[in-house]
């Protein structure tokens, strides 16, 4: 079976974010970057499933050449082969991006050499635009789940599972399929010190994607806003034993109990 | 505790609370300090600093004396607060080179009173079985290493300064301002609040340069990058119980180490390019996804580290389930030199550092710093770590750039005892310097300053006295690095001919006004009230009658006197002198150092070469040795003081700076008929200083020692009060409990090969081999080596204890693993050439 799994590079931020002067963009300088966890979780069940059924995964990104550093982070993470759709930097529309998925995607696929599964974050951890995936299976004509915590395939039909309020609900989708997955939905490996290191000899596939959002999709990054901070004081309750009766006055203030 | 409440005013505030703030607070308090608010603009117990991403494994062996007491210390207070665990650590060797560093290391062992000890592979193996064995050569066993718990420690230092003193302990609270007035810290603005103090300490490790800035003084030193990550689980060590179950090792040819931790391996490593931070850059607390001092992993600067690594522990760490579980740039404090940055701020009043300092110190350097603030002395010598010492000439952002980018390659590297700096250089240059460049005068650098160590010029030398020279020669390259035999030609020329000599870089001030004598009095051990003119060489002591310096003071008119001292401790000598003027103002300090140049002539012709040039009469008569007095030389006004460090007949001569290069040409013209020759400061400082016997400050003369140990008693106990007067007295009267002796050398190659040559810093052993202790516990070691050509020996000094403080007394000397036979040849100060000083008082 062949596994696709994409992933966006984002700023690994804290609680707080740093903003440019222009307040236009995320001041990255001391910043370092990295996927979001349902794109980790994405990887991790491309390559699982392969580990169970056989074949080969491949992980890919839209992005700039430094972008090659998610790649690897991948391929570390026994992901077998890389795909960089490369950009100048400039953020793209999720409309232009998916477009650019499908086309690399496509283009496989005529060679010979298309996916059985797609697989994506449930949204990227920067904008949360939940765009991508869905406009991705829309371009290809394939069947598409969103916020998929259990994945299980068999002969050539993919059960996921997603959790809702009071339960779940199970799909059922033909191969190929689009699926966005969310974080739970596995434990992504850690790279080991051998991986790493092959990981960085790993061959990256390059491909110019054409843009097709000239105009920024007809939206524009006016200003960014960091929200409110939320009064997040913290009170020491006591130490040991001594802290319960604080604790259970707590609790009923809160009225859990 | 009372963290609710910012207090408007505290006896002392200390400013960061990770170890080093944590340790300085509780010292404090058990010294007897009161009121005590302790701050962090982080959160408790891990405020984000450095201390929080430390490996955490102590290594007691350093081939500084200093750093290796001061670790010692710090592990007895882990210890004692039950947060070190004692698992041993490893060196290990993949080269010849580091093999033969290994058995260095020994040796400072020895000498520091460590234990530790070489391992073959095989041994190396017993203790870590899952070592590489093919890629090492043997390793260095430090039976004392382990690893601490200095978040632990910090909880158990903030509880027991609050059982001793009101101690209120402040998280969350960021530093806005320092506010000083009239020179002194008054008050520290937060945004919790304005707290009023006198004595504000600056514990703030990677930060303290921006809160140190806030008093409009600097703190040298830069955030700098050091790579770790933490691979697991590792299944080897699930069978094994606790935070540590096999020792530390460090792999030194790649500058790296391996710690278990839990069923974890932690690798770090210092090999990788320098990357150095500004200050400003660092992420705040809630920008920082892990911490602020932990940024994300460079994975490309890694590497290099991450193959070194599994080549080391393949067995542990090429195993697919193990996977890199963290891995962080964890950023930590590098200075100019490597050293800590401690001790009071000269500038500002009742400001303190206590900076850059390593968490295997931590503890120790809080406790003397504490000392330091509450009795005016640490109890132990740290004048390396003394925060002056780059006063007015190494605290510029680019320097300490620039020494730190150059510092960082040689952690955990192979150093030379005389390995010079390269980067930022020159940086302070005389009005001689371009006639020494031309005579290919060998620079190396103290204090900022070029000193010429040879002259290239002078290699004719080699040949005219071959024959004193010959049997000095260094065969090994690690005896002859950083040396030249042309030091020998030099230093035999002058005691035949004329030398001369400079600029010795020295730190010049005055002391001027109508307290001038009484202050002199308090500072110095020798008498003050002397003629005009006269100058005094006299111990600097501290209260305990230890050596903070020696230097020479010259009467130069009723209200005034000149210091003159090392350039190397300037800063810190002036710093002493600026704690102790009157505050009545009725004395000024005005430093000459950047206005004076200072050439020595010296050598049987030096009258000649100055009679021929001076204005004034220069004879023995006119100009009677250790005076001083304005002549001109030429077209220079000069103040001419008639002294030497070398043992010879001759004057210092201090020119303004810019008629420095006049100065030089012109004794250099008058000197050619005697074949004056320019010699560098490898004759200075060590062959015409060690056949003279002269102690040197920071070698042979430090807090540890008294001056009668050190022989320098020949003031006796002069009628005025001085500085450590009453401890002084009682040392006189007591018997020594080891007397600084100097040594020579009998055989250089006792068991055939190379003749090698000591350097200093070697442990001075009994006939039988064993150390030696004195009734103090201090053991014995070379404190200074240099050939003395003129006297035909190698000479060592060292304080011996009375059994062995004998005149011809045999011992022996340990160097790169071979014991050297060496004779006691003179206990006390009396020097080995012209013991009578007939040629300097000549």
């Amino acid at each position: 079976m062949e596994t696709l799994a994409c992933v966006k590079r984002v700023p690994d931020t804290g609680a707080s974010i740093p903003l440019t002067d222009d307040e236009r963009g995320i001041d990255t300088s001391t910043l370092g970057f990295t996927v979001s966890p349902h794109e980790e979780c994405a990887v991790e069940e491309a390559v699982q499933q392969v580990e169970a059924h056989g074949g080969a995964t491949t992980v890919l990104t839209l992005g700039p050449e430094v972008a090659t550093e998610q790649l690897q982070t991948a391929v570390a993470r026994e992901a077998d082969k890389a795909v960089l759709l490369e950009t100048d930097g400039s953020e793209w529309h999720p409309a232009a991006t998916a477009k650019a998925i499908a086309a690399a995607v496509r283009a496989k696929s005529e060679d010979g050499a298309g996916f059985d599964l797609l697989l994506f974050g449930n949204e990227a951890a920067d904008t949360e635009d939940h765009q991508v995936a869905v406009r991705v299976a829309h371009e290809l004509d394939l069947p598409y789940v969103t916020a998929i915590k259990e994945l299980d395939i068999e002969n050539g039909t993919a059960v996921a599972r997603r959790e809702v309020s009071g339960g779940s609900e199970v799909y059922e989708l033909d191969l190929p399929a689009v699926v966005a997955v969310k974080e739970g939905i596995n434990s992504p490996r850690y790279p080991s010190m051998r991986s790493r290191m092959q990981a960085k000899k790993q061959p990256i596939e390059r491909i110019e994607p054409e843009r097709s959002d000239g105009d920024g999709g007809g939206l524009e990054t006016i200003r960014l806003e960091a929200p409110a901070a939320g009064g997040g004081e913290a009170e020491i309750l006591g130490e040991g034993p001594a802290a319960a009766p604080r604790v259970v006055d707590v609790l009923d203030d809160m009225g859990v109990l | 505790m009372s963290p609710d409440e910012f207090p408007s005013s505290a006896e002392t505030v200390v400013v960061g609370a990770g170890i080093v703030g944590n340790s300085v607070a509780y010292h404090l308090a058990e010294l007897g300090r009161e009121d005590i608010l302790l701050l962090d603009k982080g959160p408790l117990p891990d405020p984000g600093g450095s201390t929080g991403h430390a490996s955490n494994f102590i290594m007691p062996v350093d081939h500084s004396k200093e750093m290796t007491h001061l670790t010692q210390e710090s592990v007895r207070q882990y210890a004692d607060m039950d947060t070190f665990t004692n698992s041993g650590g490893i060196e290990v060797a993949r080269s010849d080179a580091q093999m033969a560093e290994l058995e260095r290391r020994v040796q400072s062992a020895t000498a520091w009173d460590e234990p530790g000890e070489l391992l073959t592979v095989e041994e190396v193996e017993e203790f870590v079985p899952y070592i590489e064995t093919d890629v090492i050569k043997g390793g260095f066993y430090s039976p004392g290493g382990g690893v601490c718990d200095p978040l632990r420690a910090g909880e158990v230092m903030r509880a027991r300064a609050d059982a001793e003193a009101d101690l209120t302990i402040s998280a969350n609270t960021e530093v806005l301002d320092l506010h000083v007035e009239s020179g002194e810290i008054r008050a520290v603005e937060t945004d919790r609040g304005t707290c009023r103090s006198d004595e504000v300490v600056v514990a703030a490790g990677i930060w303290s340069p921006k809160i140190a800035s806030m008093a409009g003084v600097e703190v040298p030193l830069t955030p700098a990058v050091h790579q770790l990550i933490s691979v697991g689980p590792i299944e080897y060590f699930e069978g094994f119980e606790g935070e540590i179950s096999h020792p530390v090792v460090r792999d030194m040819d790649t500058r790296m180490y391996e710690r278990p931790s839990g069923n974890d391996l932690e690798v770090g490593s210092y090999q990788h390019r320098p990357i150095l931070w500004d200050v400003e850059d660092i992420m705040s607390i809630d920008e920082a996804p892990l911490s602020p001092t932990q940024p994300p992993l460079t994975q490309e600067a890694f590497m290099k580290s991450n193959e070194d690594a599994l080549e080391l522990m393949p067995e542990l760490l090429d195993d697919p389930d193990a996977g890199i579980r963290y891995e962080i740039d964890g950023l930590l404090s590098v200075t100019p030199d490597g050293m800590p940055l401690v001790g009071p701020f000269q500038d500002v009043d009742g400001l303190w550092s206590c900076a850059a300092i390593w968490i295997k110190e931590a503890p120790a350097f809080g406790k003397h710093l504490a000392e330091w603030m509450v009795e005016g002395r640490p109890e132990t010598d740290l004048h390396g770590a003394n925060v002056n010492r780059f006063y007015e000439y190494g605290t510029s952002r680019e320097f300490v750039k620039n020494r730190a980018h150059e510092g960082y390659q040689k952690i955990y590297g192979i150093v030379h005892p005389a390995e010079q700096w390269q980067s930022s250089r020159p940086l302070r240059t005389t009005g001689f310097h371009h006639q020494q460049e031309e005579l290919g005068a060998r620079f190396f650098e103290a204090a900022g300053w070029e000193r010429a160590q040879w002259f290239e010029s002078n290699e004719d030398l080699l040949d005219r006295y071959a024959e004193g020279i010959e049997p000095f020669e260094r065969p090994h390259e690690w005896d002859s690095r950083w040396w030249s035999p042309i030091v020998l030609g030099e230093h035999l020329h002058m005691r035949e001919k004329v030398a001369m000599v400079g600029d010795m870089g020295f730190t010049v001030f005055d002391l001027v006004g109508p307290g001038a004598t009484e202050y002199a009095e308090k500072m110095a051990v020798g008498r003050m009230d002397v003629d005009v003119g006269k100058s005094v060489y006299t111990p600097i002591l501290d209260e305990n009658a230890g050596f903070r310096s020696d230097l020479s003071i010259v009467r130069t008119g009723e209200n005034s006197y000149r210091v003159i001292t090392g350039g190397g401790m300037g800063g810190a000598d002036k710093q002493w002198f600026k704690q102790h003027l009157p505050v009545d103002g009725s004395v000024q300090l005005v430093d000459q150092t950047s206005a004076l140049c200072t050439l020595g002539v010296w050598g049987p012709d030096a009258r000649n070469v100055l009679e021929s040039v001076a204005e004034e009469d220069v004879s023995h008569e006119a100009f009677p040795p250790y005076t001083a007095r304005e002549i001109t030389v030429g077209e220079v006004d000069a103040w001419a003081l008639r002294i030497s460090y070398v043992g010879e007949r001759g004057w210092e001569l201090y020119a303004p700076m810019e008629k420095g290069g006049r100065l030089w040409n012109t004794i250099e013209e008058a000197g050619a008929e005697y074949d004056i020759r320019p010699v560098g400061m490898g004759v200075y400082g060590t062959t015409g200083r060690m056949e003279k016997g002269y102690r040197l400050y920071g070698h042979e003369l430090e807090l540890d020692y008294t001056p009668a140990e050190a022989g320098l008693t020949f003031h006796g106990v002069k009628e005025a009060d001085f500085i450590g007067k009453e401890a002084y007295a009682e040392a006189i009267e007591e018997e020594n409990a080891a007397t600084l002796c100097t040594l020579s050398v009998d055989d250089h190659a006792p068991e055939g090969g190379e003749r090698r040559f000591m350097l200093g810093n070697e442990p001075i052993l009994t006939p039988a081999g064993e150390p030696i202790d004195d009734a103090k516990g201090r053991r014995s070691y070379v404190t200074s080596a240099g050939t003395g050509p003129s006297v035909g020996a190698h000479l060592l000094m060292g304080y011996l204890p009375p059994k062995y403080a004998e005149e011809g007394q045999q011992l022996q000397v340990e160097y790169f693993g071979q014991r050297y036979p060496v004779t006691v040849e003179i206990v006390g100060s009396r020097p080995a050439f012209d013991p009578e000083n007939e040629r300097i008082r000549s």
